[in-house]
């Protein structure tokens, strides 16, 4: 490896940074008409009667549609997809894209207004008359359990499905009857509003006759979108096109099926006009899912030491109104993460899905994994608390593999752990946050009784990514498989162009797969050119989600490269006349061993194939291999971060001051890239710990859809972050390579709530709950004090 | 987030402005920098059916020395009042507060006299006009007239401004050598405070709150407890008499008065320090 590993700055930004990149907004079609979404403001109603008449009188207004008028249109053959059915009785009634009798939470379609201006569409949408019957409302996780209300007139329990990952109950049992120590933890994993700086759109343009249509969407998934589309519209699949064009963040909240997406392709294709629409800022938290929604409660049982014995998980979890695309896996993606990074020999994992009266959940950034490493680690260091060690020790105690190196380790959650080396990594951070000198800081602050008291808290994380082996997820219920496909050609001018499935919405693919083939065929990572995101240029793919794309669609490069190479070694050896065997590939040229002048270029190579005047007998022409990579284990990368926060008594106010992360996914190809990914992982982690959070009133509203009170943190809120890594190859594919999109935010939130709750520790606070508002803050601390503050 | 139709008139002058708004009534709103109008506009909360722009009238953004105080043009925006070298030497914490409104975009948008004649309880220029005991000049049909500033906050978002008036002018008092201190909490660096306080020594000592009631308002109770004598803390600690903080997702009235009382406390020995 030689540019492979190297920080490079990426090829994208010029056009991002010059306004060149091209968004939905900026793509326009001739004759398109803009949707008007008719919302309902109620989370739960019968629709009694829509009247139509002035919106549909309403300038520059084609038409107007009802639910029921659409569902009558017969525009679509199936509901909604729902890919990730987790139990054969999971209860999941039909969802289509308006509601034709009952609306389910704030912002459930109810009709739709075609109409030729942006302005016009929203306008006339007021003008549709609805007569509604309010129902009573589920507008919480609690409330769903009781099952006193229904979230759904179709439905006779609010739960969903019962899941269960319990290998053997009976140690578990034993586990606890044997605890010298036993601690709980109850935890609340609020809903988040993803907040993508690009919010979603669509753009359905039908071409002029043949009845093929081109879908412009904000996805991460232009695959498996288009393969849903099919499936949901009955419009044959080879008559679809999908394209995402620059796609603004996803963060898992851009992996959807999403109702606008299939009333954009169906009323383009109906009427034979282009069809478009863009969410607004406030829009986007009833039209796009939202993230979390869980209640945590962990239970470990450990030894006189503080060593586990054994991990009892149960989460009820808020599904929202609705089973989207991944809605009830999202929890099950984290159940084997309760064990952390630690030897635990018992371990059972229950989880309930319920139904609310709020907009649907679905995959966040980490999706299931930061829950579940937030609760372990949050778990940890009550179990420090309870065994009077450092949260430090108490991870060492309890390290995998006593915290050495180990490879492919069977775990208590049955799953095989590539590899991991979790002890050296706690210690490089340690020492590079100068953890004593802080711990020392903090005691001389608390004896001094000073206002602003400092908090250090530590998260050591593992995380399960690169979904996925398709044979593991077929034993999760999972609706497709977890391959990517990858194809590289060679044209005759000797430039690569490399066709990859796998979709980027920010993170740099063009970047990363130009060095990997730049490495591989020995030729300049600006002569690679990277197709992607458009399913005619690529029709094999299973998109970006998941920490995915660089441990299964760039091997799947990689190895397409090795291909390209053994065919370009044939063809060198046949016209220098030499065997294969006795030639070396270095540096993009072919050379016959002890003969230094008999060489010849891959390039050459290349032209050669393309005329194909003198290849070897039988062999096709062109340069092109192409590869489908399906792993045979998922990748585990891992990490230790350590925040510090300063809590001012007075106001309860929280700053975090300082912050460490050392972390592991194998080895980098862009460590620029990887750094991204952890800024960007670790402040969404942070936010969730501090700031965001979507808040619901008992209505069901949400009261804070906008910027003014959901608070994303700006770069003023968040310190100069120290980074730096460790290198443990994975053994799950031939790059050693993990994944780095999620694990800043995985590791982060409960890092600083540890924090936090070491800040507070002197009053014998120990939890509190997300977003640690400064409000939060000062009413604990005041009544820990005795109700003084 | 998409406003509805609306007509829109550009002003060229003060008369012109005032004229368009004689014309129109209460249909018309003024549109000067736009950072409070426009999302109100956006969410349709503010549905004006006419928007009369005086953001590029000439001569009403000046920064002048007018002998005992410094007149500030009314269309002055927060990052001119931020960096003038008169302001700073004059009266130091306006040009301070101005630094400490939302981000550098709402700061090279938004005017001094946009931010009075909106006047939300939860701005930060209103609060350093009244600590300083400024005074508004506006202009109308019938001519001009001063209003002190403690008399010109009159209800949640209402002024002393009749319909057909704008705002022209905004006249500082120059403080001297007068201690003062700005004190604002929030939960991140754009956003208003949760609470906030203005508090400028001298003579008599004047105080103002943020986010405390339905109108920017002096803190009377302390004013009078500093009158008397009394310490910073003894000040500080009825800090929310008098009041009447709101409740929202970044606070409760209780939390509020809290943050009144620790606040001033703070704004108190920092101004005479």
């Amino acid at each position: 490896m030689t540019i492979m590993g190297t920080p490079r700055l990426r090829k994208e930004d010029p056009k991002l940074l010059t306004g060149e990149g091209k968004f939905i907004d900026d793509i326009h079609a001739h004759g398109e008409l803009w949707m008007g979404m008719v919302r309902s403001p109620h989370a739960h109603a019968k629709i009694q009667s829509i009247d139509t008449t002035e919106a549909a009188a309403a300038p520059g207004v084609h038409s107007v549609y009802t639910g029921a008028e659409l569902q009558e249109m017969g525009l679509w053959v199936a509901p909604l997809p729902c890919a990730w059915p987790v139990t054969e009785d999971m209860v999941n009634p039909p969802h289509y894209p308006v509601a034709a009798d009952e609306v389910r939470h704030v912002g459930d379609l109810v009709a739709v207004v075609l109409c030729d201006s942006r302005y016009g569409a929203v306008d006339a949408a007021e003008l549709v008359e609805v007569d509604y019957e309010p129902l009573p409302v589920v507008a919480s996780i609690d409330a769903a359990v009781t099952d006193a209300v229904m979230a759904n007139t179709d439905i006779s329990s609010n739960k969903a499905y019962s899941w269960a990952l319990e290998p053997d109950p009976e140690a578990v049992d034993a586990a606890f009857a044997a605890a010298d120590h036993t601690v709980v933890g109850e935890f609340v994993q609020q809903r988040l509003i993803p907040a993508a700086m690009e919010p979603r759109g669509v753009l359905a343009i039908p071409a002029p006759f043949g009845g093929d249509i081109t879908f412009y969407t904000s996805t991460q998934v232009p695959h498996i979108m288009k393969v849903m589309l099919a499936a949901t519209t009955g419009i044959a699949e080879n008559k679809i096109r999908v394209i995402a064009p620059a796609v603004g963040g996803g963060f898992g909240a851009k992996l959807n099926v999403n109702p606008d997406e299939i009333l954009a392709v169906t009323l383009a294709n109906k009427i034979g006009l282009p069809v478009r629409w863009t969410e607004t800022r406030s829009e986007a938290a009833f039209s796009t899912h939202q993230g979390r929604g869980q209640n945590q409660k962990i239970e470990i049982a450990a030894d006189a030491n503080g060593k586990i014995l054994g991990i009892r998980v149960h989460l009820d979890a808020d599904m929202g109104a609705y089973m989207m695309l991944l809605t009830p896996g999202v929890p099950l993606l984290g159940s084997f993460l309760y064990t952390g990074v630690y030897d635990v020999p018992a371990f059972g994992f229950t989880c309930d899905g319920y139904f609310t009266n709020m907009t649907p959940t679905d995959a966040y950034r980490g999706a299931g994994r930061p829950e579940a490493s937030y609760a372990i680690e949050r778990a940890m260091d009550l179990l420090a608390l309870e065994v009077g060690v450092g949260p430090d020790e108490i991870r060492r105690r309890n390290f995998l593999a006593g915290g050495e190196a180990f490879e492919n380790l069977e775990t208590a959650s049955t799953l095989v752990f590539d590899s991991g080396n979790y002890g050296p990594n706690l210690e490089k951070a340690l020492k590079l946050a100068d953890y004593a000198s802080l711990k020392a800081e903090q005691q001389r602050r608390r004896e001094a009784g000073e206002s602003k008291q400092l908090g250090i808290g530590m998260c050591t994380y593992v995380e399960i990514c690169g979904l996925a082996p398709s044979r593991a997820l077929a034993g999760l219920n999972y609706g497709a498989g977890g391959w990517e496909h990858a194809m590289i050609r060679f044209l005759p001018t000797g430039t690569v162009e490399v066709v990859s499935g796998s979709t980027p919405h920010g993170q740099g693919h063009e970047t990363s797969w130009s060095m990997i083939v730049a490495d591989k065929l020995g030729v300049d990572p600006d002569d690679v050119h990277v197709l992607h995101s458009d399913t005619a240029h690529s029709p094999l793919g299973l998109d970006t989600y998941g920490s995915r794309s660089l441990a299964v669609g760039g091997t799947a490069i990689a190895m397409a490269c090795d291909k390209v190479v053994d065919k370009a070694r044939l063809i060198a050896a046949h016209q220098l006349e030499a065997n294969p065997d006795d030639l070396e590939f270095d540096g993009g040229m072919f050379r016959v061993k002890g003969t230094p002048t008999a060489e010849i270029p891959i390039q050459g190579i290349a032209y050669e194939a393309f005329t194909a005047h003198n290849l070897p007998d039988g062999m096709e022409p062109n340069l092109q291999e192409q590869v489908t990579f399906d792993p045979e284990n998922f990748v585990f990368p891992f990490g230790t971060h350590i925040a510090v926060v300063e809590v001012d008594e007075d106001t309860g106010g929280v700053t975090l001051v300082g912050y460490t992360a050392v972390d592991d996914c194998g080895p980098q190809v862009n460590p620029m890239i990887v750094q991204g990914q952890m800024h960007g992982g670790i402040v969404q982690g942070v936010a969730q710990a501090l700031w965001e959070e979507a808040s619901y009133d008992e209505a069901g509203n949400c009261k804070n859809p906008s910027f003014l009170d959901y608070l994303v943190p700006s770069p003023m809120e968040v310190p100069n972050m120290v980074l730096d890594s460790t290198v443990t190859p994975s053994t799950s594919n031939p790059l050693g390579v993990k994944g780095a999109g999620e694990a800043g935010t995985i590791g982060s939130a409960a890092a600083v709530i540890n924090a936090v709750c070491d800040a507070l520790s002197p009053y014998g606070v120990t939890d509190i709950s997300m977003p640690a508002t400064p409000q939060k803050v000062w009413r604990i601390l005041r009544d820990a004090k005795g109700g003084e503050a | 987030m998409i406003p509805a139709a609306l007509k829109y008139v550009e002003a060229d002058s003060a008369t012109a402005a005032i004229a368009a708004l004689s014309e129109y009534g209460d249909e018309a709103k003024l549109l000067a920098g736009g950072h409070s109008l426009i999302p109100l506009m956006r969410f349709r909360l503010a549905v004006p059916a006419v928007l009369v722009d005086i953001s590029r009238l000439d001569g009403l953004s000046d920064i002048t020395d007018a002998g005992d105080h410094i007149a500030v043009g009314a269309l002055a925006k927060h990052a001119e009042v931020e960096s003038s070298s008169l302001l700073q030497s004059e009266a130091p914490l306006l040009a301070h507060v101005a630094s400490k409104v939302g981000d550098p975009s709402v700061r090279h948008r938004g005017t001094l006299g946009g931010s009075l004649a909106h006047g939300d309880p939860a701005s930060d220029l209103p609060a350093a006009v009244l600590a300083l005991g400024g005074s508004i000049v506006v202009q109308g049909p019938d001519g001009e007239r001063v209003i002190d500033a403690a008399e010109f906050f009159t209800g949640f978002l209402e002024t002393a401004i009749s319909e057909t008036e704008i705002i022209t002018e905004v006249r500082i008092p120059k403080s001297g050598s007068a201690g003062w201190s700005f004190q604002k909490f929030n939960r991140r660096a754009q956003d208003w405070a949760i609470v906030g306080v203005a508090a400028v020594l001298g003579a008599s000592p004047k105080v103002s709150l943020i986010n405390m009631g339905l109108t920017p308002l002096r803190a009377g109770a302390v004013e009078s407890a500093l009158a008397g004598g009394g310490s910073a803390a003894e000040a500080a600690s009825v800090a929310a008499e008098g009041t009447s903080a709101p409740s929202d997702l970044n606070g409760d009235a209780e939390y509020r008065d809290h943050l009144a009382r620790v606040l001033v406390e703070r704004a108190l020995d920092e101004a005479s320090s």
